[in-house]
């Protein structure tokens, strides 16, 4: 992989638009309305080569829509985006399948009835690609090695998806999207999984993100956006996003019969006039920096106000 | 690898996972042998059947057998793949596939390699089971076997393309079976699999006429049957051309349709 000045996805004024000219729905489309739904309302992004990039937003908030565009699935309704140097809705043929061959998608969810083991549903999906992973490799990757054997129908919910990470990753991808990835992991797979994801990222691979898990952003990614409604609230690194007031901490403390709380961008300051006036340690005291879901859910309020 | 290379890899997955589904396996498997028991069985003492005073006469379940051949062509090829390819579609296999380099064409050579194969030794269980334990005499003169050769590969081709193409109708993976059942009950109902085509009336026959599995049937009663059976067919004859002809003609309209309508996801645009 060479690194290259142009970034592993860039991404300007994206629209789509659902219904209208869309084809019949699915019942009770005899009827002539044309209303069409605007599910991503002209954003603007890059992601480097080797970043990792995480999209935040409630549900319905375009993410899902704007991660299938860039992996090829859906056409935009205006705007330009370029993947791995390419516009995959004017691919045809044999650079469609190479350009494929250098994304891995792991989808939000999939909910298909696998008869296949582990190790022969990766072993298929290894050979569709020029230069894949070892197998029993990426098993190992994903913590799978006890259920190799094991038919994916008869896999926990958060083991399948851990075979659906897999299946991902196998191909050796330049770029991996990662729809919702985490769900229903338990605590200690999450923490393997960033640990796998990190591993990733120190081998150059360019990672798209969406996640609920606002801790699980924090931990991995090196820039977050925020979309609601269609939009883009904002974009930027994990520890700047918001801007300086959303970050600034608070003090709480116990005083009378309730918590007292107070935000100040001097909370050493605070702590210790509290300190002198208590006499010695306030009860219960926390200083408290907003974390990113803080920051997230205050943007994300100011986006619907 | 190559797109041929990567068919053959999808065949090996499509079989495995055919013999690990047991509901696929029941019906479209097993479906002619079990129908030929019944109806040998049911009818076994209405004695032989023949063309008329001082014609050939064969056993109830041996003028059956050709019948149940055609329809487990009928069903290998299109209820199997239409049905397996819309659940496919609506649960997000298809959408995965779609998303790796594999060529589609591959995808339709593990779906199509897959049936022929699977639809072979369905069609050697099935001779098997009517020789020992209906003792259905099967044809010793070899160019009959050729004749099961071509019409049979012919056959489950045609039927697997169409049933690629046919899966592009049903709206969900849960009506698939809802679309593509009453189909094909339908045609082996008017095509002479369960009812003898001589005795439908000429309504019926004509518009059997227009579709693939009366042309299979007839073919595989030519196999099958005492060659003066023929007398039964429309104009006295197997009409083998036309079989070649018909058959020939499907499996264009469904390249064709595959060809245009085929896409890993429903589309939106």
């Amino acid at each position: 992989m060479t690194s290259s000045p142009e970034p592993a996805v860039a991404v300007r004024g994206l629209r789509k638009e659902y219904g209208g000219s869309e084809g019949t729905g699915s019942t009770g489309s005899i009827g002539s309305t044309r209303s069409t739904v605007t599910a991503v309302d002209g954003i603007d992004f890059d992601i480097g080569h080797g970043e990792v990039f995480a999209l935040l937003g409630p549900n319905g908030a375009g993410k899902s829509s704007t991660i299938e565009i860039l992996e090829g699935y859906h056409r935009r309704t205006a705007g330009d985006v370029e993947v791995l140097g390419a516009d995959p809705q004017r691919l045809h043929g044999r650079a469609l399948l190479a350009w494929k061959a250098r994304i891995g998608i792991v989808l939000q969810s999939a909910s298909e009835q696998n008869v296949l083991t582990v190790r022969q549903m990766l072993r298929q999906f290894a050979s569709f690609y020029p230069h894949p992973r070892p197998v029993d490799e990426v098993i190992d990757a994903v913590g799978l090695t006890q259920k190799a054997n094991a038919r994916i129908d008869r896999l926990s919910g958060g083991q399948r998806r851990r075979v659906d990470v897999a299946l991902g990753i196998v191909g050796r991808p330049e770029l991996l999207f990662l729809d919702e990835p985490t769900t229903g992991f338990d605590p200690s797979a999450r923490r393997e999984f960033w640990g796998l994801i990190r591993r990733l990222r120190d081998e150059g691979t360019s990672i798209l993100l969406t996640t609920h898990y606002l801790d699980e952003a924090a931990q991995l990614a090196d820039r977050v956006g925020i979309i609601a409604a269609g939009r883009l609230v904002d974009i930027g690194p994990v520890d700047r996003i918001g801007g300086a007031e959303a970050r600034v901490p608070y003090v709480r403390w116990a005083e009378g019969a309730g918590i007292r709380e107070q935000r100040t961008h001097e909370p050493a300051r605070l702590v210790a006039e509290l300190a002198a006036r208590f006499g010695g340690e306030p009860p219960r005291l926390e200083v408290i920096r907003p974390s990113l879901e803080d920051v997230y859910l205050q943007l994300i309020r100011g986006a619907a106000a | 690898m190559n797109t041929i290379a990567l068919g053959a890899v999808r065949t090996r997955y499509e079989i495995v996972s055919y013999f690990r589904q047991f509901d696929a396996l029941f019906f479209t498997f097993l479906f002619p042998i079990i129908m030929l028991g019944i109806f040998t069985a049911a009818f076994s003492a209405t004695g032989d059947i023949g063309t008329g005073p001082g014609g050939p006469k064969v056993s109830f379940g041996a003028y059956y057998l050709p019948g149940m051949v055609a329809a487990g062509v009928l069903l290998s090829g299109v209820q199997n793949l239409a049905v397996a390819i819309a659940q496919e579609k609506s649960d997000g296999t298809l959408k995965r596939l779609g998303g790796t380099p594999l060529p589609p064409l591959s995808y339709f050579i593990g779906k199509m390699l897959s049936s022929l194969l699977t639809g072979v030794v369905q069609l050697i269980l099935l001779l098997l089971f009517a020789r020992t334990v209906f003792g259905i005499a099967l044809p010793s003169d070899p160019e009959r076997w050729l004749d099961l050769a071509w019409i049979y590969l012919l056959g489950i081709l045609t039927c697997s393309l169409l049933g690629i193409a046919l899966s592009a109708v049903p709206r969900s993976g849960r009506s698939a079976t809802a679309v593509v059942i009453p189909l094909v009950l339908f045609l082996q109902f008017i095509s002479g699999v369960y009812l003898p085509f001589a005795q439908l009336p000429t309504w019926m026959q004509n518009l059997a006429s227009f579709f693939p599995l009366k042309w299979l049937a007839q073919g595989m009663r030519s196999v099958f049957l005492p060659d003066g059976f023929k007398t039964l067919e429309v104009g006295h004859e197997w009409n083998l051309g036309w079989v070649a002809l018909v058959l020939a003609g499907w499996l264009v309209l469904g390249l064709v349709v595959t060809r245009l309508t085929f896409r890993w996801i429903r589309t939106d645009a």
